[in-house]
């Protein structure tokens, strides 16, 4: 009798942990949309109003694929997002080797200084980009290094680039290496490289063998990072670039002084489709590597 | 985590070691120079230029100099028919490459901030000025430009630039308000910014430009002052007037403004008319005026650096004589809509441009415009009540 | 070379600076040394056309203390501060809803988070900008034509126009911290929490938040920094109109020609953010020292 009760009792209880535990997932889910949602309302906002048959990126007056053709025609815009695509690459290259040289250096050792270079590894990741742009800025002006442009060919395209924004690039993407690929290192198990180091007793061998494969996926993490990081920075590029350099943030910026177009909805439509496909590209890559992708960049 | 935190609590400390260590490091690059003074022409030529050749300006009257392959024209957006790139280029195979940039200021921060490279610049009446004032210009070398000649007399003595040394007056226009015609009475006074009426359906639907000088010139001319006064107390009574046009403000808005009457975001604005003519063409209902206690008028001139290289300064004077021929000069205000100081491209335009009082006002609205000019010392003056303007709530 | 080699292999520390010889170099020439010319140029005096005068003075940092300029200083730190309290609301429960489902759909989250910021920052901004815009911004348009408002909502040229934008944009390097601490945390762990408060709130308060602290700690830093430093956003979508203290160092280079000036107002910023990040670490050590 009372053992039904308590069964009865608990049976109730149990249903209504479950309905609870649905209705909150329900709403959990809810919220997931909504945020998601925020997130990519504008993008979606902006994806629809590039095919606008208007010169208003409010008002929608019919579809056109006009604005695609006219960005293609701009010379301007394409080749300063050459200038982006080499900036980027130029200076995620130096900073990855750079930033995981000093990782590697910050995590397997103790030495003296090592307190000094942390806060010097961690202070361009504090610092302001308004602020570390005017010192870019004071600096290259007082020095007078950087200016003169780099003239190379990049897939065929004349570019010139000035040195100094490279060097600013490189600068504050050290960093946001060296961190990634820190806490990588800090996750892995010396156990392993131990063990190579006994078998093999030859640490340049262990470092290629084992340190380097289980480091990948933090080094691939951290050039994502710079990468993005360069390809987006407006503000050390405005303040660095001499005459004539445009990459593609400070293109739109003086773009878009003159009124949005869609123009520029056009471009950003395509570099999102375009940043879609590498990220498919590294994302079939790091599966192959290892299971856990490129890892998240966190401080 | 753990370690990090620990890290980061000597940051602090750190830096300051990490600080006097560099300074030990750097000493040599920070050291003053001392030919830095303030009435010294600073950066006349930055050392900047070392791989180029030869940077003074005798070897520019060589004959076996060429002109460069390609220039940098740094430009206001939207302010040339890019078809007159194609035709120079037609012409002389050299290569104009635009740059853009949206104030004095930031032309002038740009220039003096050691960007090097740009072969022509488009500064406006009183930044010529200091400009010149720093040495910063280099002067044109008028057997280059016979076309200098199809300037309007009045064009070739202008205050800042006496005998056009230094610089070609590129287009000249006025600062007035834009309205919408539709939806707004014409605003006959400044007054509609600066006494704003909070039941005027423009009332937060206006927008002033975002420039100091350009905002304070409307302002005083308001009160009757001097656009350009350096009295304290003016400026004082200006700010005043400024902090209470901003209750009426959607923003401050040097660059799309124009767009905005357009699309009926808002009502009134602050700006400059040629480009209040280029938003007639999206929206017929814009229309332009100067109020009755007057406004600003500019010129602005296409002038080269002095951090050119000769072959650079070469180019860009073939390239200002281009667009001193009547026809190109045409052209260019036919695009923009702003006023030519050309005499002989105004034959080439049509009559009903030329009467337009938007782009030509009439004599006696002229006479009640004034020009801002330098201010010198008192420019910090300037700033620090625009930005006790723009920090008012 | 072998004598060098043999030294090299004694002395691990000789191994590490050599490690870090590129790095040092490069931080200190393009780093260090630009933040040593700044501090020298916050006390020199300005020339009347902008550059500086090699003439010292402690003017520029008695400015900052101008209330004008204080008052301006005071708002970036509220704004910040307001920014990174929406940003980890919105956040926090973001990650939790990433970190429980199934590992195969967390990298997808991820990975989706990230994709609307591969576009350019700017392009972004100005995306909210046709959102917000007070008469013609889709959002004021969509809910008048539906009746809901009548009079379009004070969404533009405001605080509230900031803190959107800014809001936006760092909400991912708030989400993917706590997401990384949520991630790691041990499934078996919160069952067994789960047996012993037996309410999910309790859960929550007594075991969930206290483990995902670090990177709460972490994603607040990595919000308020930028934020307090925001230019950009101040500038488009508060309409020039709201002042953050990025915007008047911007307008010393850009526009007042006020090189020493600028220098010392973000060396000031800089050194708030500095004195910032010790609190928020102190302020965590504490509360994990509480942890053991």
């Amino acid at each position: 009798m009372s053992d039904a009760n308590l069964a009865r009792a608990l049976s109730r209880r149990s249903r209504m942990a479950k309905l609870k535990k649905r209705l909150s997932e329900g709403l959990f889910s809810g919220y997931g949309f909504l945020g998601y949602l925020f997130l990519y309302l504008p993008i979606i906002i902006l994806v629809i109003f590039s095919f606008n048959d208007s010169r208003s990126t409010a008002q929608w007056a019919g579809f056109t694929t006009r604005w695609y053709v006219a960005m293609a025609k701009d010379h301007q815009i394409i080749l300063s997002l050459w200038n982006s695509l080499f900036v980027a690459v130029v200076s995620t290259v130096i900073s990855v080797i750079i930033g995981t040289l000093a990782a590697l250096a910050m995590e397997r050792y103790r030495f003296w200084g090592k307190l000094m270079m942390d806060a010097v590894l961690y202070l361009p990741i504090i610092i302001p980009d308004i602020a570390m742009a005017i010192m870019l800025l004071i600096f290259f002006d007082l020095s007078g290094v950087g200016f003169e442009p780099w003239k190379v060919h990049f897939f065929g395209v004349h570019l010139a680039v000035p040195y100094s924004v490279i060097i600013g690039h490189v600068a504050f993407n050290i960093s946001f290496v060296a961190v990634v690929v820190r806490a990588r290192l800090a996750q892995m198990d010396m156990v392993l490289e131990e063990a190579a180091q006994d078998l093999y007793a030859d640490p340049w061998r262990t470092f290629w063998r084992v340190t380097f494969p289980m480091l990948l996926p933090g080094i691939v993490g951290g050039a994502l990072l710079a990468f993005t990081l360069s390809m987006d920075d407006f503000v050390i590029t405005f303040f660095t670039s001499g005459a004539g350099f445009n990459t593609l943030p400070v293109r739109v910026f003086s773009m878009i002084k003159k009124g949005v177009t869609p123009k520029i909805n056009a471009v950003s439509t395509l570099m999102l489709l375009f940043s879609l496909v590498l990220v498919a590209i590294s994302l079939i890559l790091s599966r192959g590597g290892s299971e856990e992708g490129p890892s998240t960049p966190t401080l | 985590m753990k370690r990090r935190i620990v890290l980061a609590l000597s940051l602090l400390v750190v830096l300051a070691l990490a600080l006097t260590a560099c300074g030990n490091k750097a000493t040599p690059t920070p050291k003053p120079q001392p030919t830095q003074v303030p009435a010294q022409p600073t950066k006349a030529a930055p050392p900047t230029q070392a791989p180029k050749p030869t940077n003074t300006p005798a070897p520019t009257q060589a004959p076996q100099v060429k002109p460069a392959k390609e220039i940098v024209f740094y430009n206001w957006s939207e302010y040339i028919d890019p078809k007159v790139y194609e035709l120079f280029e037609k012409e002389t195979g050299i290569k104009v490459v635009e740059d853009n940039f949206s104030s004095n200021e930031e032309l002038m921060a740009k220039l003096q901030g050691g960007a090097t490279g740009y072969a022509l610049i488009v500064p406006s009446d009183y930044t010529v000025k200091a400009l010149i004032d720093q040495n910063m210009l280099a002067p044109l070398d008028k057997d280059k430009i016979p076309n200098l000649k199809n300037l309007a007399p009045k064009f070739q003595n202008l205050y800042y630039d006496p005998g056009n040394k230094y610089c070609v007056p590129y287009q000249w226009g006025t600062t007035g308000i834009g309205y919408r015609a539709d939806k707004v009475d014409k605003p006959d006074s400044w007054a509609v910014f600066f006494n704003p009426d909070p039941n005027s359906p423009a009332y937060g639907r206006m927008t002033m430009l975002d420039d100091a000088r350009e905002a304070f010139a409307a302002a005083l001319i308001y009160l009757g002052y001097d656009a350009n006064t350096t009295d304290e107390k003016q400026l004082e009574e200006a700010k005043q007037a400024l902090i209470r046009a901003k209750a009426a403000l959607s923003g401050y808005d040097s660059d799309t403004y124009e767009d905005l009457l357009a699309s009926g975001e808002n009502l009134m604005a602050h700006g400059w008319n040629g480009d209040f003519l280029q938003a007639q063409e999206e929206n017929e209902n814009i229309a332009y005026t100067i109020p009755k206690e007057g406004g600003v008028i500019w010129v602005d001139n296409v002038c080269i650096p002095a951090t050119v290289t000769p072959e650079q300064k070469l180019a860009a004077e073939m390239f200002l004589d281009f667009i001193l021929r009547p026809d190109i000069g045409a052209m260019i205000s036919q695009f923009n809509y702003y006023a030519t100081p050309n005499k002989a491209a105004e034959a080439k335009l049509p009559k009903d441009f030329l009467e337009d009082p938007t782009v030509y006002p009439p004599q006696e609205v002229i006479a009640k415009l004034q020009f801002i000019k330098p201010v010198g010392k008192a420019e910090s003056l300037y700033e620090r009540m625009w930005d006790e303007v723009k920090a008012a709530p | 070379m072998k004598k060098w080699l043999t030294l090299l292999r004694q002395r691990p520390s000789l191994q590490a600076w050599l490690l870090l010889l590129p790095s040092a170099f490069w931080l200190f020439v393009f780093f260090i040394a630009p933040l040593f010319i700044v501090l020298v140029y916050s006390f020199l005096e300005r020339g009347t056309y902008g550059g500086v005068v090699w003439h010292f003075t402690l003017e520029n940092y008695r400015r900052v203390f101008d209330p004008l300029y204080f008052k301006t200083f005071w708002r970036s730190f509220y704004i910040a501060a307001v920014t990174t309290f929406f940003t980890l609301l919105l956040g926090y429960p973001l990650a939790y809803y990433i970190a429980t489902r199934p590992p195969k759909r967390r990298g997808t989250l991820v990975l989706a988070l990230m994709i609307p910021f591969w576009t350019n920052f700017l392009v972004r901004t100005y995306a909210w900008l046709t959102l917000l815009r007070t008469h013609t911004g889709l959002i004021n348009v969509t809910l008048m034509s539906l009746g809901w408002i009548h009079k379009p909502l004070p969404l533009f040229g405001n605080d509230t126009a900031i803190v959107i934008g800014l809001v936006y944009g760092w909400l991912p390097d708030m989400i993917l911290p706590i997401y990384a601490t949520l991630e790691r945390l041990d499934r078996s762990l919160l069952e067994a929490a789960m047996d012993l408060y037996a309410s999910g709130p309790n859960v929550f308060r007594r075991v969930i938040w206290p483990l995902s602290l670090p990177g709460v700690v972490a994603g607040s830093m990595l919000v308020f920094i930028p934020s307090l430093g925001a230019f950009v956003t101040p500038a488009i979508l508060g309409g020039g109109k709201a002042l953050m203290i990025g915007n008047i160092i911007s307008n010393q280079f850009l526009a007042a020609h006020d090189w020493p000036f600028g220098s010392a107002l973000s060396f000031v910023m800089m050194a708030v953010m500095l004195i910032a990040t010790l609190i928020y670490f102190r302020a965590t050590s504490g509360e994990e020292r509480r942890q053991l």
